[in-house]
């Protein structure tokens, strides 16, 4: 979410990827293992995807927790938009899904789940939004891909994979879901 | 006294002569005359009118100084080319004595750059309900010969067929404001498609035509002199012509306004664009000029009317109807009769100069340029083009709908009584 | 659309439908929540400039302003400066020189927005303008419409009452219209302007025959007062031809609803059961009138220069 896709005008570079479907399907496998053991179990824990690829993620994840574990977890989508520090600058833009399970939030361990980590300022709006909708007990962040260049003090506790980046550059998620393949790209940066 | 020698001039649009002015008349026509002791004007590819009459002026004096005063208005009408107007009754108080008639045309006396006729009031106090002392006022000082309550109709049949009839015994004429007003109720604006979308109350054709029906039937009956002022719609055109037929003594006015815009402006809910009667439709437009061409519309008469930055810069409901047309009047017939090729140079002097001064019974206007006759006249340049800058208006008021507009023909010179007034298109230091 | 909405005539489909889903999006993000409240306008002033009184359109504004965080200002034509004769354009520059973010204004002129926004830098917002239009109304019935029938385009509406006086209904033709709906006006001749012939609607003076073949009605307010400029001879007429009671309601597809922009004149268009029958989604408009307001707060004033599309 941090970064939309697609390659920018006057890229120099042309896209490399930097994981495959399978890459991301491992990926995913890892982190879903992770969070089992980490959590017990997945005992009292939602997943909620920040829109709009976290979304899907949050959903492949909770897929692969019943699978390995025939736990069935709660997910959904929290959508951060309305939560934005940079609506003054960048205007109104359309609203993304909120779909909170049933249950809510209060009391459990909410793992938020979004595809790149960047300045860290999604991610704060997500924290702002989850607070009003109640108190979750614990607050964990899983990222697909965390790319640093941090403009706040947040870090995530599940990493798919770390990709140093140059500012210059643009990583580019792509999930079946939304874009028809699998795939993270890194695009532009100097010449 | 040192004349004027106008040279080079196209009378009314045909042959091109020398005028010399002197002591107020026209002492001299023809080719390469000597100047003499007379200052040169030099006219070359102008063209010289009758001075320009307006019959339809509201200068807003007594009562309104802070949007126009008599002052003001002059230099607005002698800018436009005019030489004589007719003040509007509409005061306040209203012009319904002699004793207002009598201020107001010494007013325009005391300013001295255009004639000023009052028009009288038909009822006291325009209320509809009681006769004005109508012979008081033509016999006062003032002259009147022209009566109207415009701004509002008399809608009494009764009380109009008095009044015809009644001003017959000094030859005067009735110039009525054609507005039934029980369907104009609260109206903001022509009825039509327009209206409807912007939730504007509408003020329908009919109210006007029935009046001009009306009012033409009595005329007849009665063998008076009808004046319609401000004609708006193509229906109207059609029931002059009637009339006309008939062989009723039945003239008719219109505004440049209706001549060019239409009600579509009033979508920018601006009042500048509001006005009554209102703006038409692009139909109604064609037909004005075509009745115009034709004759069937006698006049163009401007309903220059002033109003405060407070009377327009508000919601469109609550501003006053009206808008300048002294110093834009024949621009826009220039531009949308001349120009077109439905009205030539002698037509302009027709239906601006000769036609109302006839009505208005003003004898020393309205007179084509001949020696020996008297040295109103008008000077136009028709090649020259300016843009409207409200703010550069004579006058305190800004309301013109035709502010950045571009328009056909500068008044470079106007002569009231052989005394030029304008002189290279700006007020003479005498005037300002 | 630019950075006012003043009617819902400037509204081209995308979006109009944009405001809708926002709409929705906003209906999601205060769904099942312990603070009933967004952060999304915080610092932003939103002036409620009212001259006529419509509690239901200033509260729901008034609303929609803070659960966006928003600070409201309400201006009302009683007991403030305006009502004391100050000029529109006085008061405009009034609310300039405080900051105000959006001016969310409803007055008796038509055309009073408009006027405004040549002397406002903010965003204006019409709430109902005279007899021309009430595009917020009109949002939050095509989003009812929506929520309830799943589309509409291709729906049948019928628009019945004083059209002629109704920027309800001026504001509902555009966007219905422009969303594809087929709309039918329906009304004693005396209450359709002249002018309708050129909407891109049907017009029936004959309810009865137009209720079996309609989606939606729509019941606009009729005053008594029209009666006593005869528009319609007596209210017990008016409401034998043009009234929706329940026999009449009976005539209706079996999925279509009523609705009402409200206030209702109850026995007058429309009979109490009609208001209060499960066909009736009078209701879902008064609470949808919130979100739709949010989101058309949202859209005008986010960024420098807020704007929708």
């Amino acid at each position: 979410m941090a970064e939309p896709a697609h390659d920018q005008a006057g890229d120099t570079r042309p896209a490399r990827q930097i994981l495959s479907d399978s890459d991301i399907s491992r990926v995913i496998d890892r982190i879903a293992h992770q969070i089992l053991e980490k959590t017990r179990g997945a005992a009292e824990t939602v997943l909620l995807g920040i829109p709009t690829r976290g979304v899907p993620l949050a959903s492949r994840l909770a897929e692969r927790i019943a699978a390995f574990e025939g736990a069935t977890i709660p997910h959904g989508a929290l959508d951060v938009t309305l939560y934005r520090d940079d609506l003054r600058i960048r205007g109104a833009r359309a609203l993304g899904p909120t779909d909170v399970p049933a249950d809510g939030v209060d009391g459990r361990r909410v793992i938020l789940v979004d595809d790149v980590l960047y300045s860290g300022r999604t991610v704060r709006a997500a924290l702002n939004a989850l607070y009003d909708l109640g108190r979750p007990s614990q607050v964990q962040l899983a990222v697909l891909v965390d790319r640093g260049h941090r403009q706040l003090p947040i870090r995530a506790d599940y990493v798919g994979k770390n990709i140093p980046t140059a500012a210059s550059e643009n990583v580019s998620v792509h999930l079946k879901e939304h874009d028809g393949t699998d795939e993270v790209l890194l695009s532009g940066g100097a010449a | 006294m040192t004349g004027w020698l106008i040279k080079g001039a196209s009378i009314l649009g045909r042959e091109r002569a020398d005028v010399l002015v002197e002591s107020g008349r026209i002492t001299g026509m023809g080719a390469d005359l000597a100047a003499g002791d007379a200052t040169v004007v030099d006219a070359d590819g102008q063209i010289l009118l009758p001075g320009l009459v307006d019959l339809h002026t509201h200068l807003r004096e007594p009562g309104r100084e802070d949007a126009e005063t008599v002052a003001s208005g002059s230099r607005a009408a002698a800018l436009g080319g005019f030489t004589a107007v007719c003040a509007m009754a509409n005061t306040d108080p209203v012009a319904d004595t002699a004793g207002v008639v009598e201020q107001v045309w010494s007013l325009g006396r005391d300013a001295g750059l255009v004639d000023v006729q009052p028009i009288g009031a038909v009822t006291v106090g325009l209320a509809g309900s009681q006769l004005a002392e109508l012979g008081a006022m033509a016999a006062s000082a003032a002259k009147v010969r022209i009566f109207s309550d415009d701004g509002h109709c008399v809608s009494d049949p009764r009380l109009m067929r008095r009044a015809l009839e009644y001003v017959k015994a000094f030859d005067g004429v009735i110039a009525q404001h054609a507005e039934e007003p029980s369907l104009t109720a609260g109206a903001q604006m022509h009825e039509g498609a327009v209206s409807a979308r912007l939730g504007l109350a509408g003020w329908p054709a009919v109210a006007e035509e029935a009046i001009i029906a009306r009012d033409a039937l009595l005329a007849g009956h009665v063998g008076s002199r009808l004046h319609v002022c401000h004609v708006s719609t193509a229906g109207s055109v059609e029931i002059l012509r009637w009339a006309k037929s008939k062989g009723w003594r039945v003239t008719a006015e219109v505004c440049p306004h209706h001549l060019l815009l239409t009600d579509e402006l009033a979508g920018s809910y601006d009042p500048v664009y509001k006005v009554n009667p209102p703006l038409r439709t692009a139909d109604d437009v064609a037909a004005l000029r075509q009745g115009l061409a034709e004759g069937i519309i006698d006049v163009v008469a401007t309903d220059h009317a002033p109003h405060t930055l407070e009377d327009k810069e508000c919601e469109w409901s609550a501003a006053r109807p009206g808008m300048l047309g002294l110093q834009t009047a024949l621009p826009i017939v220039i531009h949308t009769m001349v120009e077109p090729g439905a009205l030539d140079w002698d037509g302009v002097a027709e239906r601006m100069s000769r036609t109302p001064a006839r009505i208005a019974g003003l004898t020393e206007h309205g007179r084509d340029p001949a020696v020996g006759g008297p040295a109103n006249l008008t000077l136009v340049d028709p090649a020259a083009r300016w843009t409207v800058v409200p703010s550069e208006l004579a006058g305190p008021s800004r309301n013109t709908p035709y502010s950045g507009m571009t328009l056909p023909g500068v008044v470079t010179a106007t002569f009231l009584h052989g005394r030029p007034t304008v002189l290279g298109g700006k007020l003479t230091e005498s005037a300002s | 659309m630019n950075r006012h909405l003043l009617s819902a005539a400037d509204l081209d489909r995308d979006t109009a439908t944009l405001i809708l889903d926002t709409a929705r999006g906003m209906a999601a993000a205060m769904t099942g929540r312990e603070v009933r409240k967004l952060p999304t306008l915080r610092g932003r002033t939103v002036v409620n400039l009212f001259y006529e009184d419509s509690t239901r359109t200033r509260v729901s504004f008034e609303a929609a302003a803070k659960r966006l965080s928003a600070d409201v200002v309400t201006f009302s034509a009683k007991g403030s400066s305006v009502s004391k004769g100050e000029s529109l354009k006085d008061t405009a520059l009034t609310l300039q020189a405080m900051g105000a973010d959006a001016v969310v204004v409803r007055h008796s002129a038509s055309g009073a927005p408009h006027r405004l926004t040549e002397w406002l830098d903010g965003s204006v917002v019409n709430a109902g303008d005279g007899t021309h239009e009430h595009p917020t109304q009109a949002l939050l019935d095509a989003y009812t419409i929506r929520e309830r029938m799943g589309r509409l385009e291709g729906l049948r509406v019928a628009i019945v009452g004083d059209v002629l006086h109704s920027r309800v209904a001026r504001s509902n033709v555009h966007l219905l219209t422009t969303f594809g709906a087929d709309v039918t006006l329906v009304a004693p001749p005396t209450l359709l302007p002249v002018g309708v012939t050129d909407w891109p609607v049907d017009v029936s003076y004959d309810l009865d025959g137009v209720l079996p073949k309609v989606d939606v009605v729509m019941m606009l307010r009729v005053q008594r007062e029209r009666m006593n400029d005869s528009f319609f001879p007596s209210a017990r007429e008016y409401s034998r031809r043009y009234g929706l009671d329940t026999a009449r309601m009976a005539r209706l597809p079996g999925e279509a609803i009523v609705m009402h922009p409200g206030p209702m004149i109850r026995g007058m268009e429309i009979a109490a059961e009609v208001a209060d029958s499960a066909r009736s989604v009078i209701v879902d408009q008064v609470a949808n009138g919130v979100l739709v307001r949010m989101a058309v707060l949202y859209l005008l004033l986010s960024g420098e220069k807020g704007s929708m599309a």
